[in-house]
């Protein structure tokens, strides 16, 4: 048996653009294959639940692991990697503060089902059949996971070691947390494994950012041609930057769009979304009410905007009537 | 039921809504000690947080009084032209307008959040506005967000309840 270091990636609810971060390795991927060993990989290699549950405790270094909360089956994952590994890592937004799953904390989970299992255009269900958790056919008894009320983050289910965000991280940072790992230097419990800064101070841009914004309008990317060379948020849009961890090596600004926010929000600030929005607001020009709410109608899906890859870590976790 | 502990209630089982006000230290705040000093009586529900200007307001902190168990939010500014810092009112009324949109959005009523500028000399107004909040909110009833919570975290207390009943009995065939 070899005796390397054992690491796992495991998925919950997430898009698969995660694995396709650690793909993104190219050849730096079999420097980790040399020093690791790959002891469960869902996406790309064959390993079973039972393999896992016949591990002793804590003998796996690190899972890393993507994806949000929402079913029973992702919940007893979550525990079970815990229990088997020393460091249980989140990966990606997904995992760190709910990602763009963690949005349907916005609907309740009946209006959720009836909308894929009923209304949805491209839906022919005319019995109007919905899963079941357990359902009982020739003696046989079938089972689904629970569907739960809430999108959770990992860490709101099971204690988190530390955190690598971004929808998907970079590969720079997954080598570097590897390589951290690896060498046994490691930054304290519960940090997030990238630069504490505002985006906003490593962008390309900000030689171009106005000390005074006082905009006008706020537009959205597809109604304007935008300028490769010129703060975003100079130009009138909603550019997440100053509320935004850097590290993310300004991917979105070097392809011309405004930041989204999914590297979620510096250690100074406990609401990434309101914060934002504190930021956005005041940024605005107008001195009464009229003008201001013609101004800030330019962003129309506050909580959209604002929480698009951390409802889940919003102080209110979502719409508040949906989870009776 | 242990979602109703986190509700406020007088001795007859009423409920009694639970306000945080955020007042500003050059007008609002003035004014709320007028009506202290004037002997005006209004109802007892605000607990008063003074900030040194209304823009000092972090829509963090609304969201944060709304998640431990406020029903209600009341920001009270100088009037538009008066601040004392000239330009912080502005900000808030800005930042109230987007919020107050987003908490519509998460479900809060509107009637939970409210934005006045009341200027030192309005003692009288201040006691208007604090029973008008009281008794608006009253009406909409608890929003008890900690009560929420627990009850939305129930469904992972009974699998991890499920988990560590495994363990024990692991344990036990272990002594066996």
């Amino acid at each position: 048996m070899s005796t390397k270091p054992k690491i796992a990636f495991y998925w919950c609810a997430s898009c698969g653009g995660c694995e396709e971060s650690v793909v993104d390795l190219a050849e730096d991927i079999l420097m980790v294959l040399d020093a690791v060993d790959i002891v469960l990989w869902p996406v790309a290699l064959d390993f079973k639940k039972k393999d896992v549950e016949a591990m002793p405790d804590k003998s796996i270094v690190a899972t890393l692991l993507n994806g949000a909360i929402r079913s029973s089956e992702q919940e007893e994952m979550a525990r079970l990697l815990r229990r088997k590994s020393q460091y249980l890592i989140a990966y990606g937004s997904c995992a760190h503060t709910g990602g763009i799953p963690a949005l349907a904390n916005q609907f309740s989970r009946e209006q959720i089902m009836k909308y894929v299992y009923e209304d949805a255009p491209t839906v022919a269900n005319e019995n109007k059949t919905r899963p079941v958790t357990e359902f009982k056919d020739n003696g046989r008894t079938a089972t689904l996971p629970e569907f739960r009320k809430v999108v959770r983050a990992l860490d709101q289910v099971v204690e988190v070691d530390y955190y690598i965000p971004g929808c998907p991280p970079t590969s720079k940072l997954l080598k570097e947390a590897v390589l951290a790992l690896l060498s046994g230097k490691l930054p304290p419990k519960g940090s997030v494994l990238a630069p504490d800064i505002a985006l906003c101070e490593q962008c390309p841009r900000v030689d171009s950012k106005p000390q005074d914004l006082s905009l006008t309008e706020f537009k959205r990317p597809h109604q304007v041609i935008i300028d490769p060379d010129k703060c975003l948020l100079a130009q009138g849009l909603a550019c997440m930057g100053p509320a935004t961890r850097g590290g993310c090596e300004a991917r979105c600004i070097t392809g011309n769009m405004p930041c989204t926010g999914c590297f979620g929000p510096t250690s100074r600030i406990r609401d990434h979304g309101a914060k934002i929005l504190s930021y956005m607001a005041s940024t605005a020009a107008g001195k009464d009410d009229k003008e201001i709410e013609k101004i800030l109608a330019g962003i129309p899906d506050p909580v959209g905007t604002f929480y698009r890859y951390g409802l889940a870590k919003c102080m209110l976790r979502g719409k508040v009537t949906s989870h009776e | 039921m242990e979602a109703k502990a986190n509700v406020q209630q007088t001795g007859n089982g009423k409920f009694e809504p639970r306000i945080v006000a955020f007042f500003c230290n050059w007008c609002t705040y003035t004014a709320a000690d007028l009506a202290g000093v004037s002997r005006m009586k209004y109802a007892p529900n605000v607990r008063i947080i003074r900030l040194m200007c209304s823009g000092r307001l972090d829509p963090q902190f609304v969201m944060d009084a709304f998640a431990k168990g406020a029903d209600g939010v009341l920001i009270g500014g100088c009037h538009p032209g008066d601040c004392h810092y000239v330009e912080g009112n502005y900000k808030t009324l800005r930042r109230m307008d987007l919020l107050k949109r987003m908490l519509k959005d998460l479900g809060i009523e509107e009637d939970r959040v409210r934005l006045e500028w009341i200027s030192a000399s309005e003692g009288d107004r201040v006691k208007f506005v604090v029973n008008d909040i009281v008794e608006k909110v009253r009406a909409l009833g608890p929003l008890n967000m900690p009560g929420k919570f627990k009850d939305w975290d129930r469904e992972i207390e009974e699998l991890n309840g499920k988990v560590h009943a495994q363990d024990n009995e692991e344990a036990t065939a272990h002594v066996h």
